[in-house]
């Protein structure tokens, strides 16, 4: 079975390890390792992201939505399953297969793009380094998991429509809200972030107060290297976040001025204040943490659907 | 007597339609098995569930003893041509081959790469651009060289022009003589089977008719015609299948297992084809006279 199913794949294989070998040859002639290459390349630099999370989608779409479904639409299951090999062992085989490739696939894409990328993602262009919703999701593991996640997801959606092109709009529709979901919803509670509370530095303060209530407002900036910040508050010393009526040296005068900073009197009056600096944020460090556990998270998606394949395959399809 | 296909209250629903339902029966070993019946009668359905395709919703079926695709042990010793007769599009033709080989342990390969010489396929065409009638003799030759025990094919010549339905079942009759394989096959053309058939199942609107012996059936079945007459004045043991009636003649199509001895009659003897088409026609379905002639259960 491992031989058919090579034969059925050989094709998209082909295919895949052409366009590979071609962004292989691409970045390494443009590689920005090297000195002469640096900077010329923001747009590649952007293309490498995009790439990463187009992957797991063509793969789902091209590799999975068709690769049971096909067989259901033409008709070609009814000769697969009555050679002398149980279904379970054909889905199995065919699945794991093909999931290898897709995998491997987007690995060694990850792998290649992340090395690529890496002098530039450390000059932080888009923003919170490496653990930042956009990139994180496009460097080292994530689009291996993403991507085994995303084929399973499309084999399952096109063994229940028994159709390959709606099972391609389908998934990619699914996939698509699993993509903007993650980030935004799941991992920021793969880990409890921490929570660090500090005395105010009056240093890098900016103060406003709000008219008519005169309430104060204060805020201050947070210098995290590699931290994913949740949240930066200011509060009263008992937690509270409203920090009570501005005091008089903070209205008058300049104070309000958002470029000058406050005055020193000012300072001085929020200081009598005793206000803490609340910061809840996940430390860069514990960025492969969150690979591991995401690709994970991805990985276990994509074997439940296989599962469930299986499980339709040998149970479901015959009634 | 233990068949090939042992159907048991077999029935097959598919969300609130029968396509199947009651069927009893037994398929001798041995036989080439002609499964007739007009189009959406269960033929398929009835193939499909032999084969394992598909799970019954009611009643038992046995293939060779064991519940069909019970295991690749089970599933090894039946071959099985679908309707429309599937390949891979994109695979060539020594591909399905090599396919075959490799899922089927007893595959005799000396055999396939002979039948497709014979055929004069290409073996490096694409399935896909082969013709109807290739296609079907390439879907046969996998099935054949996997060795089954039982060949299930449904409606395998449906699809084909006059002359490679001959060719088509010559080698299927030579391929089968040569093995003694077991064959069931369902058309819904009588003339497809008849000159191959030893046994033939009539199944209409999803029930059998009638299943038994080709000779024996031709044997008990005659044609009277003679002055009108009203069918129920007929002796005991002469059951009318179909009835025809003019002013003056009535033409009957009768089961009988005893000589006809009223001189009134001109008593002919029926073709495979008119007593089928006689069995497939509505007024036929009076149960009281419609024992199941052959069906051991």
């Amino acid at each position: 079975m491992i031989r058919f199913s090579w034969l059925q794949f050989r094709a998209q294989a082909v295919t895949a390890a052409a366009a590979l070998a071609a962004v292989v040859v691409v970045l390494a002639i443009t590689s920005p390792h090297r000195q002469a290459n640096f900077g010329v390349s923001n747009w590649l630099y952007t293309a490498g992201i995009v790439v990463l999370y187009l992957t797991p989608a063509i793969i789902g779409i091209f590799w999975g939505a068709p690769l049971i479904s096909r067989e259901l639409e033409t008709g070609t299951f009814r000769l697969a399953w009555t050679q002398s090999i149980s279904r379970t062992r054909w889905v199995a085989v065919k699945l794991g297969l093909t999931a290898l490739a897709a995998m491997a696939t987007a690995g060694l894409l990850s792998l290649v793009v992340t090395w690529w990328s890496s002098p530039m993602d450390q000059r932080n262009p888009l923003g919170g380094y490496r653990l930042s919703a956009v990139l994180f999701g496009a460097r080292d593991l994530v689009p291996v998991g993403s991507t085994a996640f995303a084929f399973a997801l499309g084999v399952t959606i096109g063994l229940l429509t028994r159709r390959a092109i709606p099972a391609i709009a389908i998934s990619l529709a699914i996939f698509a809200a699993v993509l903007v979901a993650v980030p935004l919803w799941v991992r920021p509670h793969l880990i409890p972030p921490v929570r660090t509370v500090s005395s105010l530095n009056l240093s890098n303060i900016s103060v406003g107060s709000s008219f008519p209530e005169n309430s104060l407002g204060v805020s201050t900036t947070v210098n995290i290297p590699g931290a994913w910040v949740y949240s930066n508050q200011v509060t009263t010393p008992s937690g509270s976040t409203s920090l009570g009526l501005a005091p008089q040296a903070c209205i008058s005068g300049p104070a309000n001025s958002p470029t000058a900073g406050p005055t020193s009197v000012c300072q001085a009056a929020i200081g009598r204040l005793h206000l803490r600096q609340v910061v809840v944020y996940q430390p860069g460090s514990r960025y492969w943490a969150f690979q591991w556990l995401e690709t994970a998270i991805y990985l276990l998606l994509a074997l439940l659907l296989a599962g469930f394949c299986t499980w339709w395959i040998d149970r479901r399809l015959s009634r | 007597m233990s068949g090939v296909i042992e159907a048991s209250g077999l029935g097959k629903q598919y969300r609130r339609t029968w396509a199947l339902r009651d069927c009893t029966l037994t398929i001798p070993d041995g036989c080439v098995v002609g499964l007739v019946g007009p189009n959406g009668a269960g033929k398929t359905t009835l193939l499909q569930l032999a084969t394992g395709l598909l799970t019954p919703t009611r009643g038992t079926i046995s293939v060779l003893g064991e519940p069909p695709a019970a295991s690749p042990a089970q599933l090894a010793q039946v071959g099985f041509v679908a309707q429309d007769t599937p390949v891979y599009a994109r695979m060539r033709v020594a591909d399905h081959l090599r396919m075959g080989a490799w899922l089927n342990p007893g595959w005799d390969d000396e055999l396939a790469q002979r039948r497709i010489g014979q055929l004069g396929l290409d073996p490096k065409q694409r399935a896909g651009s082969l013709s109807g009638g290739q296609r079907a003799q390439l879907a046969l030759t996998l099935a054949l060289a996997k060795r089954p025990e039982l060949l299930l094919l449904d409606e395998p010549v449906a699809s084909l022009d006059p002359l490679a339905r001959r060719e088509f079942l010559r080698s299927l009759m030579e391929a089968v003589a040569e093995h003694g394989t077991s064959v069931v096959m369902s058309s819904h053309l009588v003339a497809d089977l008849e000159r191959v058939c030893d046994y033939l199942i009539v199944l209409v609107a999803s029930r059998v008719r009638i299943a038994g012996e080709v000779t024996a059936l031709l044997a008990s079945h005659r044609r009277l015609s003679g002055p009108r007459r009203d069918p129920t004045t007929l002796p005991a043991g002469q059951d009318v299948i179909e009835e025809s009636h003019t002013d003056k003649q009535s033409v009957l199509l009768i089961r009988t297992s005893e000589p006809v001895h009223d001189p009134a009659w001109t008593v002919t003897p029926v073709s495979l084809e008119d007593l089928v088409i006689a069995y497939m026609s509505p007024a036929s379905d009076i149960p009281a006279r419609r024992p199941q002639l052959g069906v051991a259960s």
